[in-house]
């Protein structure tokens, strides 16, 4: 399985590049290829390159000129993992210092983005010194940028004179009566605007700033936030229009709403959706768009490889304490990823060996046709770490969904859990935490792992979900299916829909 | 003539740089006014810029004590409410 985040070439997206817009086939097949090439070692656009690359954020722009129902900008605590929340704010020349300290200490480093924990085009001094900068002192770099779009169109121009190539805009709609229960107010041309018609704004500003990226060619991902009852069908018309106008990749990321958090849906009860929701939407926008399944929400100043946060190396005072020899590290640097790519092409390459018949000769059926030749599709969950079965259950933080069936081990998603089993010898309120976990795994019918304790095993396999542990260190999509393939052989999987299944 | 940032300001640094005056500055805890510097925006602006995009409640008073932007005008969330679930998850 090969990027399918962005493998599918759009079709008859308005996707001109640099003004010209004709459309022919060739473009559209050599604007893909520039797509690919653009996001393949990007760590958050490619599944397999998050295992290779990594991405780090610095939070130079706290401040903001919207509010969002999902957003409290008030709590600022040091166990918050919410998006967008950080606690240490730095200063331009703190963020450049600490990129070339991260970048020279791990190689992997290949992206730097600047999200918040406010906009950073509200903070345009702050962003852009900072980009300005790092262009010059580390061009190996890559720039991005995330914006809820407000401003976005008077900096455009901007935008395109950095080595800039990614720009996310969070757009939860393109309806102002839908905005209006998403937005209570927004900051715009010296006033305080609240209600529709701050909705009404702050929507055209996206659309605008949206048309003005793709006619720059600088590549566009839309993000957006599923709520459940406020803009959960909205969502599908969304992404046609976002895909039309050129945005390469669309993220339908959960709302995230608990009363402690103290933003508006949590104070409400305004719920989030439960995973199955979730890649509901993303499926039923997935004819329309490229949709992205492994984002995780991280923490805006987390640094490392997605999933494992490094955060604590990289304090300020013990960043004044490194003496960074940039020229030297950026030498390290291009032989790691000369490295990384050459074994990243292996593994596609493999990936695309007829291993698989199944896979090779199905792949032109279209898609509702092809879960009825053999066997149904199944949810799968995997404890994995690296591209291999090798996390034990009880120390997963999270876990991989793979939908396996005759076409393939496709990835869907991943979902979070808390880790249970911390080592302590008094496992406390580790019942709980188990509940949780089985929770965030409704859907799945197997959950793959290294190993897994007598306990859990029992309680997963009471809630409809069957334990596997015989595939420890294998990589997960041949893991994946070769469960999919012992359930078939055992009858397991006949072309009726099973009570449990989510597709 | 003056506002007055007070302790529940967060550092966000939003109003700083929308003050006509520059009164606004950078100071531990919290961002402060130079009350000598603000005129409250009168001739600049129609609405007091740093109440207008501050998004925290109680943050700002005027002269004579009020908040500017009081319980729930921001955040849409009734003050009664707040209460309420601030209640309910101090006894967890
Ligand atoms: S009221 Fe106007 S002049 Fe006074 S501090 Fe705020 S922005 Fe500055
Ligand atoms: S906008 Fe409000 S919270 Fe932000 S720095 Fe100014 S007074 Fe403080």
């Amino acid at each position: 399985m090969d990027l399918p985040v962005i493998e599918s070439t759009p079709q008859k997206t308005g996707g001109c590049s640099a003004g010209s817009c004709g459309s022919t086939s060739d473009q559209m097949g050599g604007m893909s290829d520039e797509i690919r090439a653009k996001v393949q070692d990007h760590p958050c656009y490619s599944e397999d390159a998050h295992h290779y690359f990594a991405r780090m954020h610095v939070a130079v722009a706290p401040a903001c000129n919207i509010q969002c129902h999902y957003c409290n900008r008030k709590y600022d605590c040091a166990n918050e993992s919410r998006p967008g929340v950080v606690s240490e704010v730095l200063s331009p020349d703190q963020a450049v210092k600490k990129t070339l300290a991260v970048a020279a200490t791990i190689p992997q480093m290949t992206v730097l983005g600047i999200a918040g924990p406010g906009d950073p085009l509200a903070n345009p001094e702050r962003t852009f010194e900072t980009f300005r900068q790092l262009s010059v002192k580390a061009p190996d770099i890559k720039l991005c940028v995330s914006t809820n779009g407000l401003s976005l169109p008077d900096h455009v121009e901007e935008l395109s004179r950095h080595n800039i190539d990614h720009v996310t805009i969070t757009i939860n709609c393109v309806d102002p009566d839908v905005g209006a229960k998403i937005y209570p107010w927004i900051f715009w041309q010296n006033k305080r605007i609240h209600g529709r018609e701050a909705a009404e704004i702050l929507i055209q500003r996206q659309q605008q700033g949206l048309e003005m990226l793709v006619a720059k060619g600088i590549l566009v991902k839309v993000n957006s936030v599923l709520i459940p009852g406020v803009n959960d069908e909205h969502l599908k018309e969304v992404s046609k229009i976002v895909k039309a106008k050129g945005a390469f990749l669309h993220n339908v990321m959960p709302l995230i709403a608990e009363a402690e958090h103290g933003t508006f849906y949590g104070v409400m009860g305004q719920r989030s959706p439960n995973p199955a929701e979730l890649k509901n939407l993303q499926d039923a926008c997935e004819g329309d768009m490229n949709m992205m399944r492994h984002c995780r929400q991280c923490r805006a100043d987390a640094v490392g490889l997605l999933g494992e946060d490094r955060g604590d190396e990289f304090t300020m005072d013990k960043i004044d304490a490194m003496e960074i020899d940039y020229e030297a590290a950026m030498k390290v640097r291009a032989e790691f990823r000369a490295k990384a790519t050459a074994d990243l092409e292996a593994k596609r390459a493999k990936a695309h060996a007829p291993k698989m018949p199944q896979a090779q000769v199905v792949q032109f059926v279209p898609r509702k046709e092809k879960s009825a030749l053999v066997g149904r599709r199944v949810l799968m969950a995997v404890a994995a770490k690296g591209g291999l079965v090798a996390v034990h259950f009880g120390h997963a933080n999270e876990f991989l969904v793979y939908e396996a069936s005759a076409d393939g081990a496709k990835f869907v998603g991943h979902r979070k859990a808390e880790q249970y089993c911390d080592g302590d010898v008094s496992c406390g309120d580790g019942e709980s935490v188990l509940d949780k976990t089985i929770k965030a795994l409704e859907g799945c019918e197997v959950v793959l792992c290294s190993k897994i304790g007598y306990e859990p095993w029992g309680n997963l396999e009471a809630a409809g979900i069957q334990p596997n542990g015989e595939h420890a260190m294998e990589p997960i999509e041949d893991a994946v299916m070769a469960v999919w393939h012992e359930m078939l052989a055992a009858g397991k999987l006949d072309a009726k829909p099973s009570a449990n299944k989510v597709a | 003539m003056a506002l007055e940032i007070i302790e529940s300001c967060v550092n966000c640094w939003a109003c700083a740089p929308l003050c006509p005056n520059k009164a606004i500055y950078e100071a531990k805890p919290h961002f402060l006014i130079d009350a000598d510097k603000c005129t409250e925006c009168l001739g600049d602006f129609a609405d007091a810029q740093c109440v207008a995009i501050c998004p925290i409640e109680g943050a700002i008073l005027n002269e004579l004590g009020e908040e500017l932007n009081p319980p729930g005008s921001l955040t849409g969330i009734p003050p009664e409410r707040w209460a309420a679930v601030q209640a309910e998850i101090r006894a967890r």
